[in-house]
Parts: C-alpha cells; structure tokens; sequence
C-alpha cells in the first residue's frame, strides 16, 4: 500500500515534470536565442501574484496564473514604448515589484499558513493527477501553437526588421511567444518554483547548442536534455534526499557542463 | 510621366511628421520597371524613414503612396549580424522567406554565385559574402522591386562592385525596379538611372551626372564644389579603401 503510494507520487513527478521540461526547452531556444533570458524570469517572478490571487479566490484554476502572468507580459510590451528606460530596467522592476506583492499577500492570508520555499522553488513531488491533466492539456496546446508559429517567429528572431517586410506579423507573434512563455510558467510553478523556471528552459537549450546544427535539431535536443533533467533531478533527489527542483537544474547543468567537454575533446 | 503601366511605385508630396519635428517634407518620386533609383543623403536626412514608408510598414502623415497592386516586394536590410547561439545554415537563413521551397533557395544562392556556401553556418560568411546572401534572399521568388538599404555597407570596393554588379544583372534580366540608398554617389553613379538627393526635402533630382555637378547636392554633402576639388576627394577615398581594404580583400578571395 505504501509502496503503491510512493509509486504513483514518483510516478505523477516524472510524468509532469517531462512534459514540462518538453516544452520548456523549444520555448527556452527562442530565450536563449532572442537574449531573454530576464524576460523569463521577469514572468515567472509574477507568477506569485498569480498564487496570491488564486488563494484570495480559493481557486487552483491555472487560467487565474496565465492570466495574470500574460498581463505582466503584456504590461512590459506598453512599458517598452517608453524609451527613457532600456528593457533591462524595466524588467527589474517588474520582476521584483510583482514577486514582492505576491510575497506580502501570500504572507497576509492568515488562514494558509504554507512554506515560502513551496511556490520558491517547486515540489514536483506534489504534482496530483488532476496536476498531469492540466499540465498535458497545457503542453499540448503550447507545442501547437509553436508548431505554427515556428517559421515567423525563427525569422523574426534572426532580424525583426526583414520580417516585417516579408509579411511576419511581428507583434501578433511576438505577443503569442509572450502568452506560450506565461503558460508555461503557470503550469511549471508546482514542477520547479517561481526561482528555478527560466532555469529549465535557458539550460538545456544551451546544452543543446553544443551538439545541433540547425534551429530544428536544437529544439529537440533541448527538450530530451530537460527530460533528462527531471529525470536524473527526480532520482537523485530521491536517492539523497536534497530538494527536487535544485536537483533538477543542477541535472541539467551538469548535462551542459558535459556536452562542453565531450565537444572539446571531439575537436 | 512615363506611362503608368511600368510604374511600380509612386509617391506624391509625402510628408512625414513626428509631433513638430518634420522628417519628410513634400517628398514626390516614382520607381518604373527596370529602372534604379538611388536616394542619397547625410545621417539624419529620413532615408530609412523615406524607405519604410516606400514599403509601406510606416504610414504618412500627409500626401500619398500608390504601389501597384500585387507586386512583390525583395527588401535587403543593413548589416545582418546572426548571433552564434543560434545554429542556422546559409540555406536555412534564406527559407526563413515565407511562402518559398528550398528550390528557389538554391536558384537564388546560384545567382549570388554562393551555392558552395549553402550548408555552411551563416555566420561563417565573410561581410562581402554575407550582404550576396541578404541580396540572394532578397531576390527569392523573383520580386517586381528591390529595395535595397545601402547594400555595400563595410565592404571592401571589389565585394562593392561585384554586389552592384549583380543588382544590375538582376535588374536586366527580370525588368524589376530598385530603389537603393546609398552613401556614395561616386560608386552608385554607373548602375543608377536617377538619382534623388534627400535632406528631409528633396534639394535635386535628375541623372547622376546632372546630380553630381547641382551646386545643391555639394552644399548638402558638405563637399567643395571646384571639379578638381572633387577629384582629389575622390582620389583619396579611393585610396583610403585600398590600404583599408587590402588585408580583407585578400582574404576574401581565399573564400571565393
């Protein structure tokens, strides 16, 4: 009995954070490659808002998350016409404006008394089965989306002014890269934490760049590194007991750190 | 007027304004098939604004823009710089192009006479190899009009002559219009058919050898208007680009 329990918590972990890390790699590519690495984080560190808005609401609906991290998204695209202030600065203020509300708010709901690190840097070992749903759901609809958006969204990657003029509808893409990046991060919160997110999609695609030679191949890479990631994280945490999430990434900056030396030693 | 027909497109007292500051002012112009119309000007004289709203990505403020219905459009921006992260062969850069095939891909890359290039990494292109690239994309699917950004930027005067070469060939062989901006009258002068000096007005227009001696286009360019002053100007820049360009030109035609 106990055993069976332990299975399916595992079990429930590996399935969702697989899935996760699928779609974190293909969406940390377009990171790595559009230098947003920030951006990332900027969105994930909103996603507290979201925690705090759902426990107002009683509610574990993830739209309440997408929601809220879309606007922020969306906020810093209104905010960028403001030329005064560079993308960094405005980035810095948002990230840690909108982790600080979420911090006071979630400190304030006297009745859920809840662990700070929980929504810091995830519990995968919590992931529900309703969780998986969601998560599937989710990632699905995500790679899609990108599957679509595939072509413009490399080409106005590579030079946003030509794409424009060769016909790429280069808000309209930019603004469903921004909603796919804030899904994620509202399904990847009980996974990795609001801290650890941007972690799960900048290191395996930087990983992957080591081994492709075309954008495609990347994307792939990115996402079997991820996988393996959770994989090694959920194991060794298991195994030692340390924190899922951290193992995680470290998993996966030791994937990087190999991919390097295997490249240096070919050459 | 030339006739109607052959124009491609047409700009009639165009002006552009951002809050009081005037960037365009009662801008008039046509582009015709098989024609090159080259705009030259100083930093700061609304050349790319001039080209964006010719693309029609930018609107006016006052006046009209006519571009004949359904043509397309081959558009060769700056300098490119393609950050090494991301792993893009030159094949691939170029199908980056919507609605195109690998096939018009390579017939571009053989125009551009860059075919052994196609499999290798876009960054790995040379500057002259990299602006016959941007040129090649521009050209995929046989476009009515070339606009071209200063295609020559940074390149040595072989890489310059081989480029300018091409857009005339191009312009020939298919009857397209092109609509070029450059820095240099001296190196345009041969492959252009009408030249349009802008300083956020247009100060002269006509042929390049009528442009070349308007007293408007000296004052504009800040360049003396004695002849051989002229010469010398361009005897020395000529000669700045030779001791400039001699080592990259020399290990241009290692690749080539």
């Amino acid at each position: 009995m106990i055993v069976n329990m332990i299975d399916t918590f595992i079990i429930n972990a590996l399935i969702g954070g697989a899935l996760v890390a699928a779609i974190a790699g293909p969406l940390g590519c377009f990171m790595v490659w559009r230098k947003m690495a920030y951006f990332g984080d900027t969105v994930a560190h909103s996603a507290l808002m979201g925690v705090a808005l759902g426990i107002a609401f009683d509610s574990e609906n993830p739209i309440i998350m997408i929601a809220t991290c879309s606007s922020v998204a969306l906020i810093l695209l209104f905010l960028q016409r403001d030329k005064r202030f560079s993308s960094d600065t405005l980035l810095g203020i948002l990230a840690h404006s909108s982790l600080s509300i979420g911090m006071i708010f979630i400190s304030m709901m006297d009745h859920f008394r809840t662990d700070m690190m929980y929504y810091l840097v995830g519990d995968i070992l919590a992931v529900s089965t309703t969780d998986i749903y969601t998560i599937t759901l989710v990632v699905l609809l995500s790679a899609i989306s990108l599957f679509f958006i595939w072509r413009p969204l490399l080409s106005l990657t590579v030079h946003e002014g030509l794409a424009q003029i060769e016909g790429v509808k280069v808000n309209l893409i930019k603004i469903v890269y921004m909603l796919l990046i804030a899904s994620l991060v509202a399904v990847a919160l009980k996974v990795i934490g609001v801290l650890l997110i941007t972690a799960l999609m900048i290191i395996p695609a930087a990983a992957a760049r080591t081994v492709s030679n075309t954008p495609l191949q990347m994307i792939i890479f990115s996402s079997i590194c991820g996988i393996l990631s959770v994989v090694g994280g959920i194991f060794s945490s298991s195994q030692w007991d340390v924190p899922t999430g951290p193992a995680i990434v470290l998993s996966a900056t030791v994937l990087f750190l190999c991919g390097r030396f295997l490249l240096r030693a070919k050459a | 007027m030339s006739d109607t027909s052959s124009q491609l497109l047409r700009l009639e007292n165009v002006s552009k304004k951002y809050k009081k500051n005037i960037v365009l002012d009662n801008i008039s112009f046509s582009v015709n098939r098989g024609e090159t119309v080259t705009l030259i000007g100083p930093n700061g004289a609304g050349k790319s604004t001039l080209m964006k709203i010719s693309l029609g990505i930018l609107d006016v403020s006052s006046g009209e823009v006519h571009r004949e219905k359904k043509i397309s459009i081959g558009y060769m921006p700056q300098k490119v710089m393609i950050d090494d992260v991301l792993p893009l062969s030159v094949s691939d850069f170029l199908y980056l192009r919507p609605n195109i095939t690998y096939g018009d891909v390579a017939v571009a890359l053989k125009v551009v006479n860059l075919s052994h290039l196609a499999d290798q990494p876009v960054q790995s292109a040379s500057g002259g190899e990299m602006q016959r690239i941007l040129l090649a994309r521009a050209l995929i699917g046989k476009p009515d009009l070339l606009v071209l950004d200063e295609p020559v930027q940074g390149i040595d005067i072989m890489g310059q002559q081989e480029i300018y070469g091409l857009i005339a060939k191009t312009r020939d062989e298919t009857g397209c219009g092109v609509l070029m901006i450059s820095h240099d009258l001296h190196l345009v002068m041969a492959s252009t058919s009408k030249v349009l000096c802008l300083n956020r007005h247009i100060c002269c227009s006509g042929s390049p050898e009528f442009v070349k001696n308007d007293p408007e286009y000296h004052a504009m360019m800040g360049r003396p208007m004695e002849g051989i002053a002229i010469y010398n100007h361009h005897h020395d820049e000529g000669h700045d680009h030779k001791h400039h360009g001699h080592g990259a030109s020399e290990s241009d035609s290692k690749y080539d």
